[in-house]
């Protein structure tokens, strides 16, 4: 019997669905080897007998975390996608104000119909037993964890940060152009992206395991920028970060 | 006669979470909900006291689907309030990654979440057996629309070049030859593809309302122009607000848009009734082949429209690059000066029109920010439309009325994720 896939989508963009679903050429190959039965976003049936799924958004309201236990209890396997889903991502730049402020400033006086709370990633309410960190996903990295699900194999994620794979790529350092960038203490895996297209990293991938803060200040301090700065741009995407890792535990 | 009750939860293939419930008795109708539960997502309020620069990083996240147009939106809300123009070349660029934005949601939503219902079957991975030169053709058109974006956007999905003032990083002149053919092989692809919807009965449903979409001069606009409507002409883009409309009904919480009449549509028919004659050649002769003609009032045809822009999408594309070619590529540093002021940006997103406004003080921090989505627009339209349709099919199966509710739904693509503020109708 084939495996049982379900994508679930919470408070987000959709986009890392959408990646998930961006394989021209292997899509066709990995239908052979799995049964989707829950994609709402682009199939009918609803079917509720699967053993992975693959979450997508983070949890901002009540019934968000009424809907992801409900799917942790039928879920043998349970996959975060996403920024969002992994550290709360962008959603949680809604917390460093009050909820009622946020409701009134988008809502103004229908703010009572409307019901949220401070965003939070899904570690936050259930186990999780795999992530797929970026904004968006990287989707050569979904089709590694799909094959190693598939022939039960180990997963993991790189464990160093995007400088790496920045110097791979043959970049010249942010920093050295006079820049700003996460690179240093960010995860890797996402090829460093932003670097090549000629952006900086704002570390959607949250950090490394054991990001080497000594050196990250050195180099803040080398090019005269402060520890502000870089909460300024890790709060884009990392705004729960300090929970994120009681969370995990 | 029957007593219907129709209930369904969390429409499928569309984006974002919504309701449809349709009570009647006896051929009376009680009540018809069109209903958004979307997450609520406060944009507007996270924007609020970022720099600039991290304004635009945001933007593209509201939605996964049409991150280009919320980018382009947001980069010229910002250009337009520092007084930073683009220069032609980085104006070509946008269009040409624009319009693989258009082809890749419309490809998307033609072949996979709509073809569907016309094939009978609940979603295309089952085609994948049967129709498998179907489902080759539609992984080939969203191919080359992502290889598109990803050559000048750097990634189809949250861009990464885009920036203000033009782009962080250009694309190779040898890369942009190597396009112009695969956009010349996309071209029969959709060929093809205008052969398969021809076969196919799209439902006959009229129900007249005012098209609104941007119009501009020389072109069919997508990222420039004046607001356009069908029933009153054109107003500038600062008029935005007078024309989205976005009102409180007494009895409920909806918010509704509308301008001359009860609702109004955007999207892919809104754009055709309005700019048709601005459509390329080969683009007007698929417009004839689907018998698509101005004024068309069936919803149930932004699809044909969406096949028609496509075309458009691709035509529109290959001379872009010529004239890209022919020009050569210069690395221009794109100078931005802060100032304190307001910016509204207007696209056609694929879904219809679309506005970021903001404004900044002197020192770029944003400390307002509006942002009128597409769907949000069509909802009360939406709602109208299965108000007008009901009543003609309740003769019908509970099964059939669902399913040509459904349709309905899904033609106008409704992109309910994206929505930065939400409508939430419900009728008492």
């Amino acid at each position: 019997m084939k495996p049982r896939l379900a994508f679930f989508d919470f408070t987000g963009c959709e986009g890392c669905q959408l990646e998930a679903l961006n394989f021209e050429t292997e899509l066709g190959e990995l239908l052979k080897h799995v049964d989707i039965v829950n994609f709402r976003e682009v199939m009918q049936e609803k079917g509720e007998n699967y053993e992975i799924a693959f979450i997508d958004g983070a949890i901002s309201t009540e019934s968000d975390v009424q809907r992801i236990k409900k799917i942790r209890k039928q879920a043998k396997v349970l996959v975060a996608m996403g920024a969002c889903a992994c550290l709360g991502g962008v959603n949680c730049l809604k917390n460093f104000r009050s909820m009622e402020e946020n409701l009134r400033i988008v809502y103004g006086d229908a703010a009572k119909y409307y019901d949220t709370i401070p965003a939070r990633p899904v570690c936050a309410v259930v186990s999780v037993d795999y992530e797929l960190p970026g904004c968006p996903i990287n989707r050569h990295e979904f089709l590694r964890l799909a094959k190693a699900l598939l022939v039960g194999k180990k997963f993991e994620l790189p464990n160093y940060p995007v400088c790496v794979e920045c110097k791979m790529a043959g970049n010249v350092c942010v920093f050295e152009q006079g820049g700003f960038c996460l690179g240093p203490v960010t995860r890797a895996g996402c090829g460093a992206i932003c670097i090549n297209g000629g952006r900086h990293c704002w570390g959607c991938r949250g950090l490394v395991d054991d990001p080497n803060i000594n050196s990250a200040r050195e180099i803040l301090e080398k090019h005269g920028l402060t520890v502000d700065d870089i909460l300024r741009q890790f709060r884009l995407f990392n705004g729960c970060y300090p929970e994120v890792s009681e969370w995990r535990r | 006669m029957a007593k219907v009750n129709i209930n369904v939860h969390h429409v499928t293939r569309v984006e974002g979470h919504a309701n449809i419930a349709v009570n009647a008795k006896d051929g009376k109708i009680e009540q018809i909900v069109w209903e958004i539960v979307e997450s609520p997502r406060f944009f507007e309020a996270m924007f609020r006291g970022l720099n600039w620069e991290d304004v635009i990083l945001l933007a593209p996240r509201i939605c996964g689907i049409c991150s280009i147009a919320h980018s382009t939106a947001s980069i010229q809300a910002t250009e337009a309030a520092f007084g930073v123009q683009p220069s032609e070349q980085t104006m070509l660029l946008r269009k040409l990654l624009y319009h693989a934005e258009t082809l890749q949601s419309h490809v998307l939503h033609f072949y996979f979440l709509a073809a569907p219902d016309f094939l009978g079957v609940g979603s295309v991975f089952p085609l994948v057996n049967n129709h498998k030169e179907l489902v080759l053709r539609a992984l080939r058109l969203k191919k080359l629309a992502n290889d598109l974006a990803d050559l000048i956007g750097g990634r189809k999905t949250h861009p990464v070049t885009c920036v203000v003032g033009g782009f962080a990083k250009l694309p190779e002149v040898s890369q942009l030859k190597t396009m112009a053919q695969r956009l010349s092989q996309g071209m029969d692809d959709l060929k093809e593809t205008v052969k398969l919807f021809k076969g196919l009965s799209i439902p006959n449903f009229s129900r007249e309302t005012e098209y609104i979409a941007l119009k501009g001069p020389g072109e069919y606009a997508f990222i420039s122009g004046d607001i356009s409507s069908t029933d009153r002409g054109t107003a500038p883009i600062r008029d935005y607000l007078e024309i989205t409309n976005e009102f409180c009904v007494p009895q409920s919480t909806a918010k509704f848009s509308k301008h001359n009449r009860d609702s109004y549509m955007v999207g892919a028919l809104a754009r055709f009734n309005n700019n048709h004659s601005q459509l390329l050649p080969e683009a007007q002769k698929a417009a004839e082949e689907l018998r698509l003609k101005a004024m068309c009032h069936n919803p149930y045809m932004i699809t044909v429209a969406q096949i028609v822009e496509s075309i458009h999408a691709v035509e529109d594309s290959l001379r872009l690059v010529d004239q890209i070619i022919a020009q050569g590529l210069k690395d221009e540093k794109p100078e931005v000066n802060v100032r304190a002021g307001r910016g509204i940006g207007a696209v056609e997103a694929p879904r219809g029109i679309l506005f970021h406004d903001y404004t900044y003080d002197d020192k770029g921090i944003l400390t307002e920010a509006n942002c009128i989505i597409p769907t949000n627009q069509n909802h009360n339209n939406i709602q109208k439309d299965m108000e007008a349709l009901v009543p003609s099919i309740l003769d019908k199966t509970q099964d059939e009325i669902t399913h040509k509710l459904e349709m309905l739904v899904r033609a106008y693509d409704p992109c309910i994720s994206c929505s930065t503020h939400l409508l939430e109708v419900k009728f008492l």
